[in-house]
């Protein structure tokens, strides 16, 4: 499985990470290795296995939706880098 | 005979009696700290001041019990009130956590004194420490070989003697492999078993919060502290947790051992297999049956896992966009070019091919080759181990292929290839100290069904009365 570095480039946009034209070229090439290493796994049949998702047994924990105590907005805005009033800031969407 | 020698136990029966002053431990940490960390490079911040507040105001209370004026570390990923947690990553720099990890904080409130945050690899990707964003740590048993990692910090702090033991976490061996290279103990609980919760989430379907501590009776004696239920973590399990101390000095005799034949072959290098073996032999001397015995899909293990984590860590570490915490690059035009530059200069080299792999199996054109079909394969290998344990209390093998390598060798390739199989599954495993080789630890494996962290201490602790392996140090000072 050989990847370009036009598909990394694709991926990277997807990933939302810039990447320079160096990284692009040794992803590609450490990628395709990884990829080509997994090709071990087709020598097993899986036809009919369940995929194990988790390795506990139980599903869909719930809790009583009850209030309690969490960060005051002050501490939730602490480590933000751009901040005004009560709110994270960003640049403009549109 | 230095108070940072002691053991936990040890310590804390003093500290109990007044023998010695919570201070006094600390001090003598500190002085450990000040004359060997410029060679391990164990930390990435020190909280020495905190310490000291925490020690004194200990020594102050009518009682001190249990872990209160031991000191320790606490590897990056893990969330500190009011104290830098970086993950080794510059994305991280400066980022101050509003609160405390389950687990730190179930240490915190037992009275344990925290002298600082462990370095390891960036997010813990990463087997050797070399891929922190700040620095290297040092084998301190040889400074030119790796410490292991991603819990490099963790496993050489404990050993050099800069803290008693070590919060740390596995997701495919990182604090077992750790522990192996430095010649100390390592416990990854079974999956669930301590809360996530504070925990930095790289794959989330395996990461574990486990110790690092320097013999078995300080494991038992920490894990006491971390282990159960919280209900800020949906996968935290809701079974009781037993006095692990009663686990502790019981004979072998009937203890039914596998040594799983596929962990002893040709990718281990001979001297660890022979040290493995050796280990074997003095389980049937302490009365155990020891039989060989197979998983057959261990060699898919390592394929399995680096698809899986990969793309876990995709869409867990999505969260780091510039947005709340962490690095931002401001000169960037809109939202998205913000996000994307700030991703690009703020995460190291290792864990954006990560990412970027992870996207790859988790698009729609690849998910069934790739994804999928590792899901299925892990079911494959979770029940060998399934199948293993209904006949064997549990399983004995090397914790990796080779003793720590040397700094640039990168041939981490294969490090985690013993390790991963457990995380896979879900069980419980540990690293003891299993041998020698040229002067260098050898980690001795014990897997257990899951929720038998009891079984392993049992057998953890017979080995390491039997054998003085643990109590060899490696020699610092200049």
């Amino acid at each position: 499985m050989a990847l370009t570095e036009k598909d990394v480039e694709r991926l990277a946009v997807l990933a939302r990470i810039n990447l320079t034209a160096e990284e692009k070229e040794t992803f590609a090439r450490q990628m395709s290795s990884i990829l080509d290493s997994a090709a071990v796994l087709d020598e097993l049949s899986t036809d009919g296995i369940e995929p194990l998702i988790y390795v506990l047994s139980q599903h869909n924990v719930m809790r009583d939706d009850k209030v309690r105590p969490s960060l005051t907005n002050d501490e939730a805005l602490a480590n933000a880098p751009l901040k005004e009033d009560a709110m994270f800031k960003v640049p403009r969407l549109i | 005979m230095n108070l940072y020698q002691l053991t936990v136990y040890k310590a804390a029966e003093m500290l109990a009696r007044r023998e010695i002053t919570a201070q006094e431990v600390l001090e003598s940490i500190s002085r450990r700290i000040d004359l060997v960390e410029n060679k391990i490079k164990a930390f990435i911040t020190l909280t020495l001041d905190q310490a000291e507040k925490k020690a004194g105001d200990l020594d102050g209370r009518n009682e001190i019990t249990g872990l209160a004026g031991i000191p320790c570390g606490v590897q990056d990923n893990l969330c500190t009130r009011g104290v830098t947690t970086t993950c080794a990553s510059k994305m991280l720099e400066g980022f101050i956590p509003p609160y405390d990890a389950t687990a730190v904080g179930r240490l915190k409130a037992a009275g344990a004194v925290m002298v600082g945050k462990l370095n390891m690899d960036e997010f813990g990707i990463g087997g050797s420490t070399e891929k922190s964003g700040f620095h290297s740590t040092n084998n301190p048993w040889d400074p030119t070989r790796v410490a292991g990692g991603s819990s490099g910090g963790a496993a050489a702090a404990v050993a050099a003697g800069e803290v008693y033991y070590a919060l740390a976490s596995d997701t495919g061996g990182s604090l077992r492999q750790s522990a192996a290279y430095c010649g100390v103990v390592g416990m990854r609980p079974t999956y669930g078993r301590v809360s996530r919760y504070g925990l930095v989430a790289v794959a989330s379907s395996m990461d574990q919060v486990g110790l690092v501590a320097r013999n078995v009776t300080d494991c038992a004696l920490v894990l006491n502290v971390i282990c159960g239920y919280d209900d800020l973590d949906s996968n935290s399990l809701e079974a009781e947790v037993p006095d692990y101390r009663n686990y502790l000095g019981h004979s072998l005799k009937g203890m039914r051992i596998g040594f799983p034949r596929e962990y002893l072959q040709n990718d281990v290098d001979g001297p660890v297999r022979e040290a493995v073996k050796k280990a074997l032999l003095k389980y049937e001397e302490l009365g155990a049956v020891v039989e060989e015995t197979s998983l057959p899909h261990s060699k898919y293990a390592l394929p399995v896992f680096r698809l899986l984590a990969s793309a876990e860590a995709s869409s867990n570490l999505a969260r780091f966009d510039g947005v709340r915490y962490g690095h931002r690059d401001e000169e960037a035009g809109d939202i998205a070019e913000m996000m994307s530059s700030s991703r690009g200069r703020g995460l190291g080299p290792e864990v954006k091919r990560n990412i970027l792999l992870g996207t790859y199996v988790l698009s729609k054109e690849h998910y069934d080759a790739y994804y999928l079909r590792a899901m299925k394969v892990r079911r494959l290998i979770k029940e060998d181990f399934d199948r293993a344990f209904e006949k064997y209390d549990l399983l004995v093998a090397p914790t990796t292929v080779a003793v720590a390598f040397s700094h640039g060798e990168r041939n981490e390739d294969l490090s985690g290839m013993l390790t991963v199989p457990a995380s896979l599954a879900g069980i419980p495993a540990m690293s003891i100290p299993g041998g020698m080789v040229d002067g260098l630890p050898v980690g001795l494996q014990l897997m257990g069904p899951a929720l038998a962290e009891g079984t392993l201490l049992r057998a953890a602790y017979a080995f390491e009365q039997a054998t003085d392996y643990h109590l060899r140090t490696p020699v610092l000072e200049v």
